[in-house]
């Protein structure tokens, strides 16, 4: 009975949480029932995947409408995925977002900061699991309006503009796609994703299909912070909370990536995206110059969260130049690394946060010697650094190593091997912080921060969790592989 | 026998190396020579099972969809395996003299990273396909690089940064691709006999750049240019100079190479298209080259960096030159010079220790003050050289008659032109010490190193001769090895 209900259980349990928080209004209850919230859908998710795995595709009418009527839930592997991994990571930086947002956000406020994370977490879920073009919109803005917000709580009075900046970019974007619905909707007559699919072929060549695709794609590389469009992302991860960067890093731009992937392949098929619209002609060589650039300025940065910042927009880089390959061994690299980048980054963003809340700041050349004092912390940084590189055992390997397989096999060598140059980039931008972490010692003239201890438990098991995790897809890969080719193989299938 | 086995004894005695610390020195050394001989027991359980064509291998780990990791035992493995632990306990030995002669800081991280690196160069031993000995390769260069910063100055970050930069950008920027490559045009990872490439259908063209981004690839092995991190790791404490730079790390370097040309590309393969032939003379140029270079340095342990790569190249040109006579001697030569080497470097750690000096221009007359020492430089040396009574004659011979199976005298007379340069550069060392007189005449005693480290130094030039006498068991292993 319940089973059959799973696909609106996923978005209910955390849509219910965020209005009983603002009723509820005490910070650690809020606390308990957001996070209570969010592992039960963290199970939900779970046996949907499993659901998914073995029963095939769900296909679930919202309140009993059946499409094109009402709103279709459609979950296949690809957002069975999608559902956990947001999810998930969602629920460990919640375990780890206790302790430092009493410490940062403004006590009375509490109740406010989990809500928003609870609408968030409701609309980045929404989105995944959506089989409905305009829904998609619907939970873009919910999970846009509360990232604004969660945004805002940062103690720096700098959120405030980056808050407002993301406003700008994040609307614009969301105006895009938006636009890019509505025309389609005009060509054909269709919200439903899987009648979208089956009606395009017999549009594509009105203009209007293919003014659509282009505000969908500008739209949505906007939200996703592909190259050249990713301005936004720096400031935001920079100045939020550090739980909501750590929360927003491993999911925010890994869903609208999943978008992209779902409108490319299932919705207009491989052969309109990458062959009469040569997308890959466009987006690879957006994607190839954002990985080596960004490695590049992650280089140079000075603060911890923006190099880490600029660093996504690289790995971002990776999975849609592993799109672009638009075969079956690339998708799978891609969904691979959007899985893995998603928890090493968010555990590289935990680690930070445990050096924020003892140190007070991320200024890279005043973390002298760190490893004296926090050494568990930075032993997690330099196992997740460790994983953005692509060193063996890590997850970081299993992305690589696939990404440059698919495209030595599709024949684009070249590709692998800037890939590999981006690589090294990233050997110095990690190198060079865990150099000095580890091997500098401090100078006298600056005085001990008092209080320098390593983190609290409450931060360093949820931290350590992801960085087990991470591990274990790192030494037996082929886990995350086989669901990820699975995905990828229903992706480049089309909707049946 | 289980191969996995070999990594237990380095990695469980960690514990107990930081629970012993710098309290209890010597339970924590003892511990480390325990696991030691330990492990040496294992190595020598697995050689005789494998000379009793018994198969070893382990379970495996399925990293990546196809490829997998495994350990398993074949004679070059079990070769290196053997020599690795055997002299990882008498380097332990030697360190408790140096390292406490010197007072030493972090000695416990200095021991634990030790461990760790040995293990790892287990690993990379009984690999049984090229993605672990690839993952073996990078552990090695993470788990050493602390040991080359070990001491904390600029000098040392400085070098660790080159070390870490060449040697991962090499393994990460070259050797990575190659591996890839390998995956996708053969299907396979696996070493196996006679190679794999052969019915992959690759162009000669694309052999020769896949041979090539493997040989600079392999940064460890040190082929010009991508040498410069040996002499830099040279500021690493000498027990580190001595097992792991002139052992086990480049050992692990040109170990992966002889592999790569055995296992994947197949001998034949090799030589019959000839697609080393471009390669070749960059690593005759580097025999040469270093060897000059070792004369222009007065520093002993940076003489002795350039006389390794040089070596090293011997048995990168022994793998290319893919004759079964040229790779069994490379193969050989691993051992041979491992022998010579570290005998050299353990006599620099002994002299830097009771003399504190690093310069060859002041050794002069130093022959009176620490004799042994000196008598064993000159047997390592010969072992270097390749002269009787010491061990490296046999490897080079072999190397040498490869060159002429492979048809080519002209890799015989680079052989033998840089063994008269390691007679110029290497010879006057002990000669300066016994025959030329002190700057400031000296009448006092021996001062020679502390007992251990002497012991460490006496049983390396003793193997170095017996080797020389009874070289039977080393050639019957490697007669063990399947060409094709």
């Amino acid at each position: 009975m319940i089973a059959d209900q799973l696909p609106a259980l996923q978005i209910v349990i955390p849509m219910l949480a965020a209005p009983l928080c603002v009723l509820v209004k005490r910070s650690n209850a809020c606390w308990a029932i957001a996070l209570v919230a969010n592992v039960l859908v963290v199970i939900n998710a779970f046996a949907l995947l499993h659901q998914v795995r073995t029963d095939g595709v769900i296909r679930y009418a919202l309140g009993g409408w059946a499409a094109p009527t009402g709103i279709e839930y459609y979950v296949d592997t690809m957002n069975a995925i999608m559902l956990l991994l947001v999810s998930f990571i969602s629920c460990v930086t919640l375990v780890f977002a206790y302790t430092s947002v009493k410490k940062t956000v403004v006590t009375g406020k509490h109740y406010l900061f989990y809500a928003a994370w609870m609408l968030c977490l409701t609309g980045l879920l929404g989105i995944s699991i959506t089989g409905d073009a305009f829904n998609v919109f619907v939970f873009l803005e919910i999970s846009s309006l509360a990232t604004y917000m969660l945004l805002a709580f940062g103690s720096d009075r700098r959120a405030l503009t980056a808050s407002f900046r993301y406003l700008i970019m994040g609307s614009v974007g969301a105006s895009f796609i938006l636009i890019g619905i509505g025309f389609l909707y005009a060509a054909t007559g269709a919200l439903n994703m899987v009648d979208l699919a089956q009606r395009i072929p017999d549009a594509e060549s009105q203009r209007a299909v293919l003014v659509a695709f282009s505000f969908l794609t500008i739209g949505l590389m906007i939200k996703a912070a592909v190259f050249p469009l990713h301005g936004w992302l720096a400031n935001a991860y920079q100045h939020a909370p550090i739980a909501v960067t750590a929360f927003l890093a491993g999911t925010a731009t890994k869903v609208s990536l999943y978008v992209l992937l779902r409108f490319f392949f299932s919705i207009f098929g491989p052969n309109y995206s990458f062959g009469a619209m040569l997308l890959n002609v466009v987006l690879l060589p957006a994607a190839i110059v954002g990985f080596l650039l960004l490695s590049l300025v992650a280089i140079f940065q000075t603060d911890l969260r923006r190099m880490l910042a600029y660093s996504s927009v690289a790995q971002i880089g990776y999975i849609v130049a592993a799109f672009c390959l638009a075969t079956q061994s690339g998708l799978t690299a891609g969904i691979v690394h959007i899985i893995n980048h998603g928890i090493i980054k968010t555990a590289l963003f935990m680690s930070v946060g445990c050096i924020i809340y003892r140190v007070g700041h991320a200024h890279i050349g005043s973390l002298d010697n760190l490893m004296k004092k926090m050494p568990l912390t930075v032993t997690a940084f330099i196992i997740s650094g460790l994983g953005l590189i692509g060193v063996p055992l890590t997850v970081g390997f299993i992305s690589k190593f696939s990404l440059i397989g698919a495209s030595l096999e599709r024949g684009w060598w070249m590709v692998g091997a800037l890939v590999l140059v981006s690589s090294l980039f990233a050997i110095v931008y990690v190198g060079r912080v865990v150099e000095i972490m580890v091997f500098r010692s401090s100078r006298t003239d600056t005085p001990e921060p008092t209080g320098m201890r390593e983190a609290p438990m409450s931060m360093l098991v949820p931290m350590y969790v992801l960085i087990g995790i991470s591990l274990w897809f790192g030494i037996s890969g082929s886990t995350t592989l086989s669901v990820a080719s699975e995905a990828a193989a229903a992706l480049l299938g089309g909707y049946q | 026998m289980n191969p996995l086995w070999t990594l237990l004894p380095p990695l469980l005695v960690i514990p107990f190396i930081i629970l012993f610390g710098e309290k209890h020195r010597n339970l924590r050394e003892g511990a480390i020579i325990l696991a030691g001989l330990v492990l040496l027991g294992i190595n020598d359980r697995i050689y005789s099972a494998v000379t009793n064509g018994q198969i070893v291998e382990s379970g495996e780990i399925a990293i990546l969809a196809n490829f997998s990791l495994r350990l398993s035992a074949e004679p070059m493995g079990v070769l290196f395996g053997l020599l690795a632990s055997f002299l990882w306990v008498v380097t332990t030995v030697y360190s408790i003299g140096y390292m406490r002669g010197h007072d030493e800081k972090n000695q416990t991280r200095f021991y634990c990273c030790f461990a760790l690196a040995i293990a790892c160069v287990m690993a990379a031993a009984y690999a049984d396909n090229l993605l672990t000995l690839f993952v073996a390769y990078e552990a090695i260069t993470l788990s050493t690089f602390p040991l080359v910063t070990h001491a904390g100055n600029d000098a040392s970050k400085k070098a660790g940064r080159l070390y870490l930069l060449l040697l991962m950008c090499g393994s990460i920027g070259l050797f990575l691709p190659a591996v890839i490559w390998i995956a996708t045009a053969a299907g396979t990872l696996d070493f196996e006999a006679g190679g794999i490439l052969a019915d992959a259908q690759m162009s000669k063209a694309s052999l020769a750049f896949l041979l090539a981004l493997c040989v600079f690839g392999v940064g460890k092995a040190a082929v010009m240019p991508m040498h410069r991190w040996l002499p830099a790791a040279m500021v690493a404490p000498t027990p580190v100079s001595a097992l792991l730079h002139a052992v086990a790390v480049v050992k692990t370097g040109v170990f992966t190479i002889l592999k790569l040309i055995t296992y994947t590309f197949g001998i034949d393969l090799v030589s019959s298209t000839g697609v080393a032939s471009y390669i070749l003379p960059v690593v005759a140029f580097t025999v040469i080259a270093s060897s000059l270079i070792a004369f222009t340095k007065d520093n002993l342990k940076a003489r002795l960096a350039y006389s390794t790569i040089s070596q090293l190249s011997y048995i990168v040109m022994a793998a290319l030159l893919a004759t079964t006579m040229s790779v069994t001697g490379g193969a050989m030569h691993i051992v041979m010079h491992a022998f010579g080497k570290i005998t050299l470097f353990f006599c620099a750690g002994a002299i830097m220790v009771s003399l504190h000096k690093t310069n060859i221009s002041d050794l002069d007359g130093m022959g009176k003050r620490m004799p042994i020492t000196m008598v064993c430089f000159f047997i390592g040396a010969l072992g270097i050289i390749g002269l009787p009574p010491a061990s490296g004659v046999w490897s080079k011979l072999l190397i040498a008659g490869g060159s002429l199976e492979a048809g080519n005298a002209f890799w015989l007379g680079v052989l033998m032109l840089s063994t008269l340069l390691n007679i110029a550069y290497l010879l006057p060392i002990p000669l300066r010490a016994f025959f030329k007189p002190p700057a400031t005449p000296y009448t006092g005693g021996w001062t020679e190193a502390p007992a251990p480290s002497l012991w460490a130094i006496t049983v390396t030039t003793t193997v170095c001769i017996l080797l020389f006498v009874f070289p039977q068991p080393l050639i019957n292993l490697l007669g063990l090895i399947q060409w094709r």
